[in-house]
């Protein structure tokens, strides 16, 4: 008897159950589509191998826009979160970020819970090994379609994936989750062992696969620090670290009542020189600086060595200590990631106060895995050669639990959206951090493990935490993802914010006597004329909520509708002035390159700018004008090109 | 298109007629607050469409008090009728280049913006005036525009500006990359008692921008004018003759050859044109190494020159030196000078002439005839002897239209200027932001657009500069 092969057929494979695929499978699932999510581990699903947050200084943004879209994420950690803090409260209002302290397991266990309860998707341990395509263009047996096969557009079409038992899954698009997992190699010292993190199975086949499909590959590396034994730390030489009074959740649909808990609290300790010296003398045995690695490492999160021999003359750096969960003793030790060996890594963190005696859980160590150069992809995240074929997450060259998050959805919602036969999303630069996030990593030279920063971000003042349903909520109900309810609660709450801006603009105050001395016992200068309400809030040292004393016809709004009021009023100027950019930025986006324009066509083009363009085939000119090597004169040929080409063709 | 352009449309001579070219949604509205008919105060927009009005152009200084800059005719030419299809205004003006170049600051100073090189052919095409067929025309333009530029921007920059502005760039940077790094990592890096200290900075920078913009006013930065440049052989002389003409001693002369190992600059203005001398090195074949760079030099300035004048020193027999100048200065318009008369001449016209028609011979530049065409003028630099009739040759070979500048220098001093202006502006943005007591975040805004605005006149993009800095300077988390 010949073995069977086992044959399904369903719409979506999602390769990778991290944060990136947990989105991705929820998203299709959710759009109607049979989906089936792989992993080389069903107990690994939404695994934090590395620090226990969500959020922080602009990923906390991302994990916002996610919720907007009808993404999981936020609502997960709303559940599962053990701390929280809203960062930069001092600064404006733009870089207010949020940041959760996460019980792993819990978390973990949440999302686990999530998909294995979603409807139309199956959870499957399975590592996939090859893709399978065949051409877009059809099968040339078909005579009206094999002349397209000949002059070939040279595009692939993804037709299903084969796992290492030689299932195959026959599908419609392909999202690739793989995070770390590809051909990984894990460095502690001079141990070096080939699986994944945490000890987990490294997928060894797909990089052959996805090279066979002509898509070039790269090599990454990040790293980890020591998880040590909560009862081996003197906490009595280190400062307590409180979560907020009062917690914001991270949903826009989490009621905020539900996330007043009892918090766990974090510890910060420092290294010294004492520290630094043990670093510097071992430094020869660290698989870095002695060439054993090859991958590039992030610069934003160094290992403890790195910061020691780039910031030479940094007396100490901070050490964060902070609980991986509540059912567990395990510490992780924030901002001493290396990849030193053992037996350095007790020595190390041993001269640190209140780690004199620790117990090493988990040694810290470093990861290199095989990724992808995402300049193969279309802004919707889709290869711009293989349709159907869709990428998110570390895969891409990002690094972060949110930044996968977020373009998992992205994947997830464009795969359906694709097969659904509907326009696919994209997300520009001035619609939110996700937009700059996927922009940056399509157009850009990207060399290493590229992280989300509030600075990449040109129009900031516009994409803040507190706004993202306002500017993304109508996108995922138009994707489909967000419900008709949920939508029209958004809705509702941009009209109220409107109607109330426009009342304060017009509601006018005298000097009287009465306001004269309000503002006096709020030590703001006196009314010399009228004004109007709005001009008042204006003043940094008045807010909304003050002005309740004048403003008596007030009506009861709900906080996030006030918060936005304030905001809008107070920043006014500033947030008109990016609004005139924005502007000037949507007209060069609006403006598409066909995918086939012919750049050797374009003959005054400088030859840099025609190599680089027919090699990246930008999707606008304003994407195009965002390439370096493309400059200012050559968009001007460009439009002028255009103006022919699109003339000629109607 | 939206926004509204302006750009000197003619060539820009020292004739004095030239039109200043204004186009855009609000053209009209801006040169409105320039213009004034004799009989004072009447709005363009109640003219019509293509007809040419006589007037006034004036400039409001803050105070108020209005400054005539031209007479000029003012032609107004509504969309879609006009070259761009958009709405224009030309404005007439006969005041000579300065003027031109002051009228067209106000129009900028007023709401436009410095056309980009090909801006307006570029417009005209996108919006429908010219065939499809024109298109690659119109591309070759901009190219070549573009590409002229660049290369223009660069070559007026000189050295001092360039540094100034790095320097000024480098500052900003700094500046951006720590707030940024603070409001990334807030638990790493704190901003606390940070507005002082940028208040502090802030400042300083407006006062160097300002001092920046001060000498641009007076074209110092900017090599303006008629690029003349000095050649001849070491020790024949060329020194000498820039502080003549200087009234300076600027140049170190001294009778050892070779003194000059540089270039100096100097600018000079003879009734109304205005000369940029650049004096160079000696050229001769030299094993010093320092002296090889200076010859370089002088190679380099004489191929941009408009203007080359040849210093021959006339007690001492031509050589191979001379030969080689001759090949360098072949298709130059160039003043020959026969230097050291006070001495025992060696050369005389005759000699030098028959040198010049061997050497062109060689370079097949001969005209049928066989005759070349130069000016030989004899002079002693030591006893400023021949000094008047140089100047007279200057004068007459420039408004006889024989040499003219490069507009692309008036248009590159305007564009410098457009953009440490805007950069002056941000930076005041930034001291408005820090006054309100705004949060951190909102002054990095302003202080990249001041990054930006001064990158562009040393033809620098922002790029992955923060990312970079912030990386390199700050020790981020994790």
């Amino acid at each position: 008897m010949g073995t069977m092969q086992i044959r399904e057929k369903v719409d979506v494979c999602v390769v990778g159950a991290g944060h990136a695929g947990c989105e991705a499978a929820l998203a299709c699932a959710r759009m109607g589509l049979e989906t089936v999510i792989f992993t080389v581990s069903i107990d690994s699903i939404a695994l934090m191998p590395c620090n226990p947050n969500i959020g922080g200084s602009s990923k906390g943004h991302l994990v916002r826009e996610v919720d907007a879209l009808g993404g999981e994420m936020g609502k997960i950690i709303d559940r599962t979160f053990i701390q929280s803090k809203m960062l930069n409260i001092s600064k404006g209002p733009a870089v207010h970020s949020l940041r959760a302290q996460a019980d792993k397991a819990e978390y973990s266990r949440a999302m686990r819970k999530t998909l294995e309860n979603q409807e139309r998707l199956t959870v499957k341990q399975a590592e996939v090994c090859e893709l399978l395509t065949d051409w877009a263009d059809g099968c040339s047996k078909d005579s009206s379609l094999g002349e397209a096969v000949e002059k070939g557009s040279g595009k692939k079409r993804i037709t299903g994936v084969k796992t290492f038992t030689g299932a195959v899954y026959e599908c419609k698009a392909v999202i690739l989750c793989t995070g770390t997992y590809l051909r990984a190699r894990c460095l502690c010292g001079e141990a070096i062992s080939y699986t994944g993190p945490n000890g987990l199975q490294a997928a060894n086949h797909l990089t052959d696969s996805l090279k066979k499909l002509g898509i070039e590959m790269r090599r990454f590396k990040t790293g980890t620090p020591a998880r040590m034994d909560k009862r081996s730390l003197d906490f009595s030489k280190m400062q307590e670290q409180f979560g907020d009074e009062r917690v914001v959740p991270f949903s826009f649909s989490t009621n905020p009542e539900d996330v007043q808990i009892d918090q766990a609290s974090c510890w910060l300790t420092y290294t010294n020189e004492k520290t630094h010296e043990v670093i510097r003398e071992n430094l020869d045995r660290s698989p870095i600086y002695a060439g054993v690695i090859e991958g590039t490492g992030p610069r934003y999160c160094p290992s403890i060595e790195d910061k020691v021999v780039k910031f030479a003359d940094k007396e100490r750096h901070q050490v964060f200590i902070e609980p991986e969960g509540l059912h567990t003793n395990e510490m992780y030790v924030g901002g001493m990631s290396s990849s030193l060996p053992e037996d350095v890594q007790y020595a190390m963190y041993r001269t640190v106060p209140g780690l004199e005696n620790c117990k090493i859980v988990r040694n810290a160590y470093a990861i290199e895995y095989d990724c992808i150069n995402p300049r193969q992809l279309h802004p919707t995240l889709e290869f711009k050669d293989i349709k159907g074929l869709f990428s998110g997450g570390q895969l891409n060259g990002s690094s972060g639990y949110e930044e996968a998050a977020a373009q998992g959805l992205l994947a997830g919602i464009n795969a359906a959206l694709s097969i659904l036969g509907k326009e696919q999303l994209t997300i520009d630069r001035s619609e939110g951090y996700l937009g700059v996030l996927v922009d940056d990593l399509v157009t850009k030279d990207n060399f290493e493990p590229y992280r989300m920063m509030t600075s990449r971000a040109e129009y900031r003042l516009l994409l803040r935490q507190d706004n993202a349903d306002l500017r993304l909520r109508e996108k995922g109900y138009l994707a489909g993802l967000v419900s008709e309810e949920t939508y029209e609660k958004t809705c509702r709450k941009k009209e109220r914010i409107e109607k109330e801006i426009k009342r304060l603009k017009g509601l006018s105050v005298g000097a009287s006597k009465e306001v004269q001395e309000f503002l006096q016992a709020q030590g703001s200068s006196l009314l010399k004329t009228g004004t109007s309400m709005a001009e008042l809030m204006c003043r940094p040292e008045l807010s909304y909520d003050m002005l309740a004393e004048l403003d008596t016809g007030r009506e009861p709004l709900p906080a996030d509708v006030t918060e936005q009021v304030e905001i809008e009023i107070k920043y006014e100027g500033y947030i008109t002035r990016q609004f005139c950019q924005v502007q000037q930025f949507k007209k060069m986006e609006e403006k598409k390159i066909p995918e086939d324009l012919d750049y050797r066509e374009v003959k005054s083009l400088r030859l840099e700018a025609r190599q680089k363009l027919m090699h990246y085939r930008p999707v606008s000119v304003g994407q195009a004008s965002r390439i370096s090597g493309v400059s200012p004169a050559d968009i001007s040929v460009l439009l002028v090109y255009l103006e022919q080409y699109n003339k000629k063709v109607l | 298109m939206g926004d509204t352009i302006a750009a000197i449309a003619t060539a820009i001579s020292e004739s004095g007629i030239g039109i200043v070219r204004v186009s855009g949604d609000n053209a009209v509205q801006i040169v409105d607050k320039i213009y004034r008919t004799k009989a004072g105060k009447r709005a363009l927009s109640h003219f019509d469409s293509h007809t040419v009005h006589y007037g006034f152009i004036v400039d409001r200084e803050s105070g108020g008090k209005e400054e005539i800059l031209d007479e000029a005719l003012v032609v107004v030419m509504m969309a879609p009728r006009s070259y761009t299809a958009e709405d224009t205004v030309e404005i007439n003006c006969h005041g000579g280049a300065l003027v031109l170049q002051r009228v067209l600051e106000s129009v900028l100073k007023h709401g436009a913006r410095l056309a980009q090189p090909g801006e307006f052919t570029k417009r005209a095409f996108l919006n429908g005036r010219m065939d499809l067929s024109k298109a690659e025309a119109v591309m070759d333009i901009i190219h070549a525009k573009s590409r002229l530029a660049l290369q223009s921007s660069m070559n007026q920059l000189c050295g001092s500006v360039f540094d100034a502005m790095k320097e000024l760039r480098e500052e900003l940077l700094y500046e951006i990359a720590f707030i940024e790094s603070a409001l990334d990592d807030p638990e790493h890096i704190s901003l606390d008692g940070y507005p002082d200290k940028l208040r502090i900075k802030t400042e300083k920078i407006l006062e160097r921008l300002q001092k920046l913009l001060d000498t641009a006013e007076y074209g110092k930065i900017l090599k303006e004018g008629i690029r003349t440049v000095i050649v001849g052989k070491p020790n024949a002389g060329k020194s000498s003759l820039l502080n003549i003409l200087a009234g300076e001693d600027r140049a170190i002369v001294t009778d050892v050859a070779g003194t000059t190992r540089d270039a100096l600059e100097e600018t000079i203005r003879l009734d109304g044109v205005s000369l940029r001398v650049v004096d160079t090195a000696g050229i001769r074949s030299t094993e010093d190494i320092v002296e090889k760079i200076g010859v370089e030099k002088a190679r380099k300035y004489a191929l941009d020159a408009d203007l080359l004048i040849y210093i021959v020193d006339g007690s001492v027999p031509l050589d191979e030196s001379d030969d080689e100048i001759l090949r360098m200065i072949a298709k130059k318009k160039t003043i020959i000078l026969l230097n050291k008369s006070d001495l025992d001449m060696a050369v005389t016209e005759e000699i030098l002439k028959e040198k010049i028609k061997t050497v062109f011979k060689e370079m097949q530049l001969l005209s049928k005839e066989g005759e070349v065409e130069t000016v030989i003028i004899r002079t002693s630099t030591k006893e400023k002897v021949g000094i008047g009739a140089l100047e007279e040759k200057v004068k007459e070979m420039f408004f006889h239209g024989e040499v003219s500048f490069n507009d692309e220098v008036v248009i590159t001093n305007m564009r410098h200027k457009e953009a440490m202006q805007d950069a002056y502006e941000s930076m005041m943005q930034v001291k408005a932001s820090l006054e309100k007591g705004m949060p951190e975040d909102f002054y990095s805004i302003d202080l990249m657009s001041a990054y930006a605005s001064l990158g562009k006149i040393i033809g620098e993009e922002v790029g992955e500069d923060l990312v970079n800095e912030i990386f390199s300077k700050f020790c981020m988390g994790k």
